[in-house]
């Protein structure tokens, strides 16, 4: 069931349009709070506005002109797969265009052969094999409750999706820890001062690419929190509740462990998304296909 | 003209043209012999297309006992000839296979072949034109490809008999022999093209003739042997079941039902599985990277490989819903998930590829394996996608070994500022294999659809996403390598011989178009051949297609917003910890000795190790096969 053009391109156009909204004042708060956990007062709440708004005005600094290219494909694709997630498409197709956009991040990080960036194309790369497994196993779940990957149809089911997958729910908190780049698994560059000065994938990017990487997150934020959605859907305010909780409890993560080796993130990543995810998966497929 | 006639053109004419070269005196004969042959090759085949995309399941009356004897003097002459070289370079594994399998030939045919007279020999529906496509296009591209290649080959060798004439010679046999072994519907016919394959690609790999080539060859020998040895065992059960042989007859077959069909089919497909390279016999195909890059082109895009799978595919309808088949869908999976983490730790760029193929073909195999109507619609676009993709991937190698005398990627950085052109298209090979939205990542997402409704599918799924994302790794570090420019280099792509070019841009458009018109593709020759052997189809849903088109023009267009900034960026030198000299790449050491700094990339070896991950699928994948053929041996008894 494909939902209706008009309404989805309308939801599209809503996402392209407020997502960066959402997800700067989702950082703005991620960076009150933390502040407030670390016992400090923290930045204004619009505090990553101003930043980006900084990063437009500064010039235009690359170490090779093609970064500009990257940095713009990562925003424009994260922005692509937001919006095919918004207007209810294909869950796969939302995840392929989401990795996609992260191919270009990790480009970009190559191009400027910088040994910090270098590392942390790698470490970056990493970071997507090891969460990769588990989002698809994460779609093909709500798969097998809803009988869909269409997210418009996926919202619209009654049924308790988290109850079916409590697992692949856990699995995909993890999913959440390394893309919202929290510790333990913020290898390939981090928020935080405290993890590190010199800031892995994004050491070569400034000013305006800068700006765009950020924007991307923003867009980011918003997608990856509307997968959280999908979890509760059936009931709303439950729905905005868990996705508070479950930033909440990445914040509190994020600031109770230190990072972790890249080593560590793969093996539990992969554990994680090989025991619980697939478990999770195979019971569900026993009651499903083999029972009745 | 009649398809007959087609079909029986395009098994010919390239062996004409290959006794032609054959006999070519001067390398600038040989030269517009390749390019004329390879052309008509590819209009004839295209033109196949525009004759029988809408003809389908017809199997045509073209027999003869001069045909039958013909085929075995020629088996049998072979035979001998493979038995003196085996026992010359002392290889007596292959020596044995040769005699098992020369024995069990004319058994069968001192016994039921004389006796048995089949009508139908050739056999064409759209799977016969989606195969005669992938050989006659883009074999032929790569024998064009292969008069420069060979050229400068030998220039950097001198050291090797320069034995191109046979070389040639054995590129367009191998073409024949597959047209042969697609277009067959004959059992014993197609057994003897996939024995002439067997022994073309034996001669192509030991073609430089050092030690290291004639033992991979012969490795390569005895492997395929083996699956020769199981089809010719086949032949048999076949024939000893029905007398009077109209099962031997391939369409007959495959609609015999369960009890009889799946004997011959576990055992033909275990051939596929050698051919294929599939886990335990892997290691021929990547000894065969011995060869010159062209040979290992189009043993893994066109030919060989492709008539592994091409076989199972075949018998995807008889494997379904079988315990046999998943046995054979579990060493395709298994084969798929093993190699992508094994090419991670390779830095060889042709045993990545290597890797790729086989990780690829496994994937096609589970899904023939499982062989529901869906999987076997993906498993088709699969074949098409890799084909296409991965001859463009070694041609380029290739040429960048020819320029640069290397073909490990950590020699490839900053080959965007020494190759760029090359670099665009390995680039965009790349891209085919594994992004959104090119072709194979189409496939993948249909693969997963699929196995979500297919017995077991949750297995396979795993498999997917786990292999799914290993090779999303390598092949994006190797891309990272391609871009990352240490230092100003020269740009030394000059010195490519014209067809060269010809031939990589063919192919690097095509990899572009099929994901364009991969829709038409599915509408025109798959879905048609799907329907017709299941009675029931599938296809992306138009709504995806659409967005999949505009992700792909989004990404056209994307590079030409470089073109429309408002003013220059101002280019800095990339951050070093501020500890850089002399303005450039190097540090200062403690001594006060200045070092060049070098990167390189994680192949995590203590994770994806070849040996150990090698000798796991192995046991595994045997364990698998045995557990099929007790199976089989349980139907027999």
């Amino acid at each position: 069931m494909i939902p209706e053009p008009y309404s989805s391109i309308i939801n599209a156009i809503i996402y392209l349009l407020l997502a960066p909204v959402v997800g700067g004042l989702i950082a703005g708060i991620d960076r009150k709070v933390t502040a407030r956990m670390q016992g400090r007062v923290g930045p204004p709440l619009l505090q990553p506005f101003y930043d980006v708004g900084k990063f437009f005005e500064k010039e235009n600094l690359v170490v090779t002109t093609t970064q500009n290219f990257y940095a713009l494909s990562y925003l424009v694709f994260m922005a692509v797969a937001g919006a095919l997630f918004f207007s209810g498409g294909d869950m796969l197709l939302v995840i392929f265009a989401f990795t996609l956009s992260h191919i270009f991040l990790v480009l970009g990080a190559y191009a400027s052969f910088s040994p910090y960036s270098h590392v942390g194309a790698e470490r970056e790369l990493i970071q997507i094999i090891a969460y990769e497994p588990m989002i698809i196993i994460t779609a093909v779940g709500m798969y097998m409750v809803t009988r869909t990957f269409y997210v418009g149809s996926i919202v619209q089911s009654t049924t308790p999706v988290i109850l079916y997958l409590p697992g692949v729910f856990i699995g995909y908190l993890i999913v959440l820890t390394i893309k919202l780049r929290k510790s333990p698994f913020d290898l390939s560059t981090s928020h935080h001062a405290h993890q590190e000065i010199v800031k892995g994938v994004t050491t070569d990017f400034a000013g305006p690419n800068l700006g765009r990487i950020e924007i991307a997150h923003w867009y980011e934020y918003v997608f990856l929190l509307g997968v959280v959605y999908l979890f509760f859907a059936w009931n709303p305010l439950i729905a905005v509740a868990a996705i508070i909780i479950a930033y909440f409890l990445e914040i509190l993560i994020d600031n109770t462990t230190s990072r972790a080796k890249w080593q560590l993130t793969l093996k539990s990543a992969w554990l994680v998304a090989g025991t619980l995810g697939v478990i999770n998966l195979g019971v569900l497929y026993y009651l499903r296909m083999v029972v009745p | 003209m009649q398809i007959v006639q087609l079909l029986l053109f395009l098994i010919l004419f390239p062996l004409i043209a290959a006794i032609f070269l054959l006999f070519a005196r001067k390398t600038f004969e040989s030269g517009w012999i390749v390019k004329i042959a390879s052309l008509g090759i590819g209009v004839v085949s295209l033109y196949l297309l525009a004759a029988g995309f809408d003809k389908g399941g017809i199997s045509y009356a073209v027999s003869g006992w001069a045909i039958d004897l013909v085929m075995i003097i020629i088996e049998l002459v072979i035979a001998v000839y493979l038995l003196y070289l085996g026992i010359r370079h002392r290889k007596y594994s292959a020596v044995i296979l040769v005699l098992v399998q020369a024995a069990l030939i004319l058994w069968f045919e001192a016994t039921y072949g004389h006796k048995i007279e089949l009508s139908y020999n050739l056999f064409f529906d759209q799977l016969s034109i989606i195969m005669a496509l992938i050989i006659g296009i883009i074999g032929s591209l790569i024998c064009v490809y292969s008069l420069g290649y060979m050229e400068t080959y030998h220039q950097r060798h001198p050291e090797i008999v320069d034995r191109r004439r046979m070389f040639f010679f054995m590129l367009f046999v191998f073409l024949s022999a597959m047209f042969g072994l697609v277009f067959s519907n004959n059992l014993v016919w197609i057994l003897f093209f996939w024995e002439i394959t067997t022994f073309c690609s034996f001669v192509l790999i030991g073609y430089s003739q050092t030690e290291e080539a004639t033992s991979n060859a012969f490795l390569a020998l005895s492997m395929n042997l083996l699956g020769g040895v199981a089809f010719a065992a086949a032949l048999i059960y076949i024939a000893t079941m029905d007398p009077s042989g109209r099962l031997l007859e391939l369409n007959t077959l495959i609609y015999s039902g369960y009890v009889f069909a799946i004997i011959p089919a576990v055992l033909i497909c275990f051939a596929g599985l050698t051919k294929a390279a599939q886990l335990p016999f892997s290691s021929w195909l990547t000894g065969a990277m011995v060869a010159p890059t062209p040979v290992s082109a189009l043993l893994h895009s066109s030919t060989m490989v492709k008539a592994g799978v091409y076989i199972i595919l075949r018998f995807a309808p008889v494997l379904m819903g079988t315990s046999e088949g998943l046995m054979i869908a579990l060493v395709g999976g298994i084969t798929f998930l093993l190699t992508s983490f094994m090419a991670i730790s390779q830095s060889n760029a042709k045993r990545v590829l290597a890797y790729s193929t086989i990780g690829n073909l496994g994937l096609i195999v589970a899904c023939a394996g499982v062989g529901t109507y869906n999987l076997m619609w993906v498993a088709i676009l699969l074949m098409i996608f890799h084909a296409v993709a991965k001859s463009l991937l070694f041609l380029c190698v290739g040429t960048v070994e020819n320029r640069i005398g290397s073909r490990d990627i950590e020699d490839m950085g900053g080959l965007i500022e020494r190759m760029p052109k090359l670099a665009v298209m390995m680039f965009i090979g790349m891209a085919g294999m594994f992004l959104a939205p090119f072709g194979m990542i189409i496939s993948k997402w249909a693969a997963i659809e699929a196995f979500t409704t297919a017995p077991f599918g949750l297995v396979f799924i795993v498999i997917l996403a786990f292999g799914g994302s290993a090779s999303l790794f390598f092949w994006c570090k190797w891309m990272g390598k391609i871009l990352s420019v240490m230092r100003h280099q020269e740009n030394v792509e000059t010195g490519i011989r014209p067809e060269k070019w010809v031939v990589l841009y063919i192919l690097t458009g095509l990899v572009v178009m099929v994901a364009l018109i991969f829709p038409l593709i599915s509408s025109t020759l798959i879905e048609p051949f799907v329907m017709q052997v299941y009675g029931e189809t599938t296809r992306l849903a138009q709504a995806n297609i659409t967005i999949m088109l505009l992700m792909l023009g989004l990404l056209i267009i994307m590079p030409f917003s470089m073109l429309f900034s408002r003013k220059a960026p101002r280019i800095a030198p990339p951050y070093m910890g501020g500890m850089s000299t002399e303005g450039g790449m190097k540090y200062t050491g403690s001594m006060g000795i200045s070092h060049d700094l070098v990167l390189s990339n994680y192949y995590l070896k203590n994770y994806f190790g070849e040996e150990r991950l090698s000798m796991a699928g192995t046991l595994v994948c045997w364990g698998l096969i045995l557990i099929a053929f007790i199976m089989i041996a349980g139907v027999i008894l």
